[in-house]
């Protein structure tokens, strides 16, 4: 995947305002996010974008920085979303619990995955993580007592919340939004940093070159079994959001069309950069918003987007923007 | 456990390689493909599901099932062609990913023609006539049908054997996945090979299906399911061993059949923690070649 490294990022010339973005990326983002609202038709839609936004990055880490394609990140993202409703609807655990142990469980059911995945690079690594997630879909499917099974978890409702004595209606589509959209802040902050470490570095040098990171003393498996439980963790908390933003947790986050989803997203906004799979997210359910509109058969569109991206627009919405500014 | 005797053990063992020569038809083409090509199919299960849909067609308008064992691996297999030749042959030298990802979006759209055409919701299909009723093999009266399925997965493995073994196209076929480029050197189009190697797998993908359709009913989802478990039998055989694919296939069958026999809850999960043992012992297969993956 060297091509569409992130190395576009890293080559412009170290000045003006381009470096100065650089530097300041998830600030910038944030700006973005705190007036993007008021660019969307729909709250529920920007919401939606917001969730989905993290759930590519963090498959992203995995796909773009270390070069493992994973077929299985429903798995994650629903783990997510089971873990956070469960504990909610059968527990009785507050909302901030349920979404922060959310996380967690993504974090988990990763460690799980990798441990049998990480055993196996390149192809095999799509195969082994698609037949694993198929595996937890049937699980959870099957667990009707505690996951409601077919019918999803009903249920997770969340109505006023309180922070610092402050009290806000979750109902409402604008409060909502600025909720998720701090936890998406923070999230885009720890993995700008990652990025940022010297353990990011390690990452791609991974996927630069696996032989050379290896002589130079990193115990490559190691590396990829953290930098998925890591792709799990953030993948884990968009679950989580997304199952209080949605009040349900349907089976359907689970299916291996999930993960089909969110690679899709990546491939579309551009793989290997920071804010791609998150441009990526938002212009396909945007489009897909409009293409509903006159058609029910959107899954068409999904597998054009991909062989379209695939043949002729390899680096992506965001990845060719990137490209095109480095060029001048 | 009452009513549990070794007969309806044995019946279900032959219900389990019956259901394998089913995986076994995937996983030589996913294998075939990837051993020549380097190309993961992940459009594997649509081209099976496709292969259910034609026959389906074929006989609702008349056409008799013995002509459909023929006419559907043809087309499914003219389309395989098709497919290659348009959209994945620019991504060779593209780097391993670029195919897999095309295919898996290429098996969006085939699911989502499928229904267009068909309509969302399944069909059954019948047994054919004179493949109807059961025969007694020894322990007890089994379905003639599923023994077809076993003896037709049987004639194509022998064919397919004396193909690559016998003929001077299988022996470039063999020569081809070993060295492509002193292939090509020795004047070989090598590009033609692939191209009939990647219809073939999918023609026999088709074929399954169309096999597959009176014992579980035709959906378009159902491309989905068996894409995973043949999956599994090519991480556990070994990618691009056709051994491998033959033996794991019959393998996770009888897998299948007995979980759903002692234990049906477990029937769905059982083989995928048979790959997670196989892939904690022997990551690279039982007949796969170590190293051959990273």
């Amino acid at each position: 995947m060297t091509d569409l490294a992130d190395n576009s990022a890293k080559r412009l010339a170290p000045s003006g305002f381009l470096e100065f973005a650089r530097r300041h990326r998830t600030l910038l983002a944030a700006l973005f996010l705190l007036v993007f609202p008021l660019l969307v038709p729909f709250k529920a839609l920007a919401v939606n974008i917001l969730i989905y936004g993290l759930y590519a990055l963090g498959f992203n880490l995995l796909f773009g920085y270390l070069g493992l394609l994973s077929f299985g990140h429903s798995a994650l993202f629903g783990a997510g979303a089971y873990i956070c409703g469960i504990l909610m609807v059968h527990v009785g655990m507050p909302w901030w619990a349920g979404v922060l142990l959310g996380c967690v469980a993504g974090a988990a059911m990763a460690a799980i995955i990798g441990t049998f995945a990480i055993r196996t690079s390149g192809i095999y690594f799509a195969m082994v993580t698609l037949a694993l997630s198929q595996c937890i879909y049937y699980v959870f499917y099957q667990a009707t007592g505690l996951t409601g099974g077919e019918n999803g978890l009903r249920g997770v409702n969340v109505e006023m919340i309180s922070i610092f004595g402050l009290r806000l209606n979750f109902v409402d589509p604008l409060t909502r939004y600025y909720v998720v959209a701090a936890f998406v802040i923070v999230a885009l902050w720890i993995l700008s940093r990652i990025l940022a470490s010297p353990f990011g570095a390690v990452i791609e040098s991974v996927r630069e070159n696996e032989a050379r990171a290896r002589a130079s003393g990193y115990d490559v498996r190691r590396v990829r079994l953290v930098t998925f439980i890591l792709s799990g963790a953030f993948c884990g908390l968009a679950g989580a959001l997304q199952a209080i933003h949605l009040s349900i947790v349907p089976i359907e986050l689970m299916h291996y069309e999930t993960s089909g989803l969110v690679v899709m997203m990546a491939l579309l906004g551009g793989m290997g950069t920071f804010f791609g799979p998150f441009v990526g997210a938002a212009v396909f359910l945007l489009l897909e918003n409009l293409v509903s509109l006159w058609t029910v058969h959107w899954q068409l569109f999904v597998g054009a987007v991909f062989v379209v991206c695939v043949l002729f627009f390899p680096r992506g919405i965001w990845g060719s923007i990137l490209h095109a500014m480095e060029k001048k | 456990m009452a009513g549990l005797s070794l007969e309806l053990i044995g019946l279900q063992l032959f219900a389990g390689l019956a259901l394998g020569s089913v995986y076994v038809l995937l996983a030589i083409g996913l294998s075939l493909i990837f051993g020549m090509l380097t190309v993961v199919n992940f459009a594997h299960g649509a081209f099976f599901m496709l292969g259910a849909y034609v026959g389906l067609w074929l006989l609702s308008i008349g056409v008799n099932f013995w002509i459909c064992l023929v006419a559907v691996p043809l087309i499914v297999g003219g389309f395989g062609l098709a497919v290659e030749r348009t959209l994945i042959r620019p991504l060779y030298g593209r780097g391993i990913d670029y195919p897999l990802l095309l295919t898996f979006g290429l098996s969006y759209i085939i699911v989502e023609l499928v229904r267009i055409v068909f309509g969302k919701s399944g069909y059954p299909v019948a047994t054919p006539d004179a493949l109807q009723g059961a025969v007694d093999i020894g322990v007890g009266y089994f379905p003639l049908y599923r023994l077809f399925v076993m003896g037709v997965t049987a004639l194509i493995l022998v064919g397919l054997w004396l193909f690559l073994e016998r003929t001077r196209y299988g022996l470039i076929i063999r020569a081809g996945a070993r060295d492509a480029q002193i292939v090509r050197v020795l004047g070989v189009n090598i590009s033609r090979v692939w191209l009939m190697v990647f219809g073939l797998g999918c023609g026999i993908a088709g074929l399954g299906g169309l096999l597959a359709a009176p014992l579980q009913g035709v959906i378009p989802e159902m491309g989905g399911p068996i894409l995973a478990e043949a999956f599994v039998v090519t991480v556990v055989g070994g990618m691009g061993s056709l051994m491998g694919a033959v033996l794991a296939g019959l393998l996770v069958g009888v897998v299948v059949s007995m979980t759903s026999l002692f234990a049906p809850e477990m029937a769905k999960v059982a083989i995928f923690a048979l790959m997670a043992v196989v892939l904690l012992i022997r990551p690279q297969g039982f007949f796969g070649r170590a190293g051959l993956m990273s």
